[in-house]
């Protein structure tokens, strides 16, 4: 984890550390003196070496969780994103559930109906599904659902109901993608001998289904979840800017209009490593719930205590 | 891939078919992949007669006719400074496949090279170099190629650079799986006997071998290129107006959407159709490359 997050930060810094423009000027405003230039260069520490901004900024990220101060606004970048991060959270907590609970189904219900309407019907929104940018989708359904039906609120922050459009624009894909890939997932198992021995044995269709298909099924769709995680952090982004939600990805829209540095360098190292928590608790599920990855677990242990 | 000539009444040869051939053979017996292979022809040709196509020049102004709801001079209705949406569309169709198209070529190249190298040399090099596609994955893809796009300015150029490093990733990742399953094959040790270089190895015998799943990771990811490059430019980022980029356009038609929404439909619609058109492409030629997938 700490590697991880070592590396993460290091990788940005090192991105952003080529970043064209003197961030100092940027906030004197207009005709600073020479001496002010110098003397705010010696402030933020600009003057240092590659290797000691690198050194402090890492140190405060792993030892104090402190990702430094706005340029711009001077504020600590920390409290910002802690204050925003509960509505991005909310909002890809909400995208996850849509995905898992709508895109499953829909993939099971298609694979098990193949070629037949429901299946053709559900591919085939799907397919719209992972080919619309969401950020238009979002302004479509702004269009249509506040603009021409007056139903739910366009932007802000208020109520679950500002919370539907813009979980719906950023879940949509994902929900797609998880429906595509339980389908061709489901469509490999049920083909397998074991689903045929089942069969030859006379079970009900329906507890073959559940019994045996589905969880053999649902092992690589674990892992297109840890992928659609990062694919929600980062759908925030837009997603955020566009309905007025003052969460991590606006500020990192707002950070980039300003060239703040510290801010943009703050939110993509905070969103990777929500997403790396995330991935990491995904894996350990996985090797929860598959028993040939728990059975590896155990067998190391076992060759283990025997050395 | 074997296939035995019956057409040439049953002779005992057995012809081997390239497989170009058989592949394409499948490709054209699955509709949806031919639809999605013929409207992304159409797109292509659309941007490269995109001066005879349009009716308008893409940043002629016509300052007495803005915000003009679709009508038969413009079909898809004017922006606010009066330039024409549909030749803009039109034209915008050069920056997306462009983008699109080389951005993927360039990741894939690139993904390629390494993956095969990890696969091929494993231990140490395998090591650094994944560890090094780890850390570009434990950031979210999107948050990356918008970090490197910072850095590197707006422009055709950058963002092109900025699109590809976020696609270098999963090609390597995939180039290195196919190289580990032909790792052992009995033709690199053929073509090490014969003393072939390792870079001859590499290029002509590892790649060309481990290339299907790459090249059907590459079709679909040219769609998801166009949306990105797409999102870069709405949020201010990426080829910048007054160049008829389709998310710069879609960005510069939010504010008004209430009076005139046809400035963010029909960019909106072009991009979703592109990349329709290219993940149908992808599907089908992944299913037939993959012959037991679709049975």
């Amino acid at each position: 984890m700490i590697p991880v997050i070592v590396g993460v930060t290091i990788l940005v810094f090192t991105i952003l550390y080529f970043m064209p423009g003197d961030p100092v000027r940027l906030m004197l405003g207009a005709e600073p003196t020479p001496a002010q230039v110098a003397a705010k260069r010696q402030e933020l520490g600009l003057n240092d070496s590659y290797l000691v901004r690198l050194g402090r900024y890492v140190e405060g990220i792993v030892l104090h969780f402190d990702f430094g101060k706005s340029w711009i606004y001077n504020t600590p970048v920390t409290s910002e994103l802690l204050q925003r991060f509960p509505r991005t959270l909310t909002i890809a907590a909400i995208c996850m559930f849509l995905q898992i609970c709508v895109g499953t189904p829909l993939g099971i219900i298609a694979a098990v109906n193949r070629n037949g309407l429901g299946d053709r019907l559900s591919m085939f929104i799907a397919m719209f599904g992972i080919s619309m940018p969401n950020f238009w989708l979002a302004l479509m359904l702004i269009l249509f659902f506040s603009v021409k039906l007056h139903w739910l609120p366009p932007y802000g922050l208020g109520g679950l109901k500002y919370y539907i459009l813009p979980c719906v624009a950023n879940a949509f894909p994902g929900i797609a993608t998880q429906a595509r890939q339980t389908r061709s997932s489901m469509l490999e198992v049920i083909r397998s001998d074991y689903i045929t021995t089942a069969r030859a044995k006379g079970m009900s269709e329906s507890r073959i289904l559940l019994r045996h298909a589905l969880p053999n099924a649902l092992l690589p769709v674990i892992t297109i979840i840890g992928n659609g995680i990062g694919m929600m952090l980062g759908g925030t982004v837009v997603i955020e800017m566009i309905f007025a939600i003052p969460g991590i990805g606006w500020y990192l829209v707002g950070g980039i209009g300003n060239r703040d540095v510290n801010v943009v360098q703050g939110c993509v190292i905070f969103l990777a490593i929500a997403f790396t928590l995330i991935m990491l608790l995904v894996d350990l599920a996985y090797a929860f719930i598959d028993p040939r990855v728990k059975a590896q677990f155990a067998g190391q242990k076992r060759r283990k205590q025997r050395a | 891939m074997l296939n035995v000539a019956t057409a040439e009444g049953g002779t005992p040869k057995v012809k081997r078919q390239s497989e170009f051939v058989v592949v394409a053979r499948r490709l054209s017996q699955n509709s949806s992949a031919v639809v999605g292979f013929v409207v992304a022809a159409l797109l292509v040709l659309m941007a490269i007669f995109a001066p005879l196509i349009a009716p308008y020049p893409y940043a002629k102004q016509d300052l007495a006719h803005t915000r003009e709801a679709p009508s038969a001079q413009h079909i898809f209705g004017t922006d606010e400074l009066g330039r024409d949406v549909f030749s803009r569309i039109v034209w915008g169709s050069r920056f997306s496949l462009s983008i699109g198209f080389l951005a993927v070529l360039i990741a894939t190249a690139i993904g390629m090279l390494f993956g095969a190298m990890a696969g091929y040399f494993g231990r140490v090099v395998d090591d650094i170099i994944m560890r090094l596609m780890d850390l570009l994955q434990s950031i979210p893809g999107i948050l990356l190629v918008i970090t490197v796009s910072v850095v590197l300015g707006p422009g055709l150029f950058n963002t092109l650079l900025a699109l590809s490093i976020g696609g270098i990733p999963m090609s390597c990742r995939l180039t290195r799986a196919a190289v580990l399953g032909v790792r052992h094959e009995e033709y690199l040790e053929a073509a090490v006997s014969i003393n072939a270089s390792t870079p001859r190895i590499i290029l002509r015998h590892v790649i060309p071998n481990s290339f299907a799943p790459v090249l059907v990771s590459s079709t679909m990811m040219i769609g998801n290129v166009i949306m990105m490059a797409a999102m870069l430019s709405f949020i201010g980022l990426g080829v910048q107006p007054p160049a008829p980029e389709w998310g710069s356009m879609i960005a510069a038609g939010r504010s008004l959407i209430r009076t005139c929404p046809w400035m963010v439909t029909f960019p909106g619609i072009f991009i979703m159709l592109t990349v329709l058109a290219l993940n149908m492409f992808g599907d089908g030629l992944r299913d037939a490359l993959d012959p037991k997938l679709k049975k």
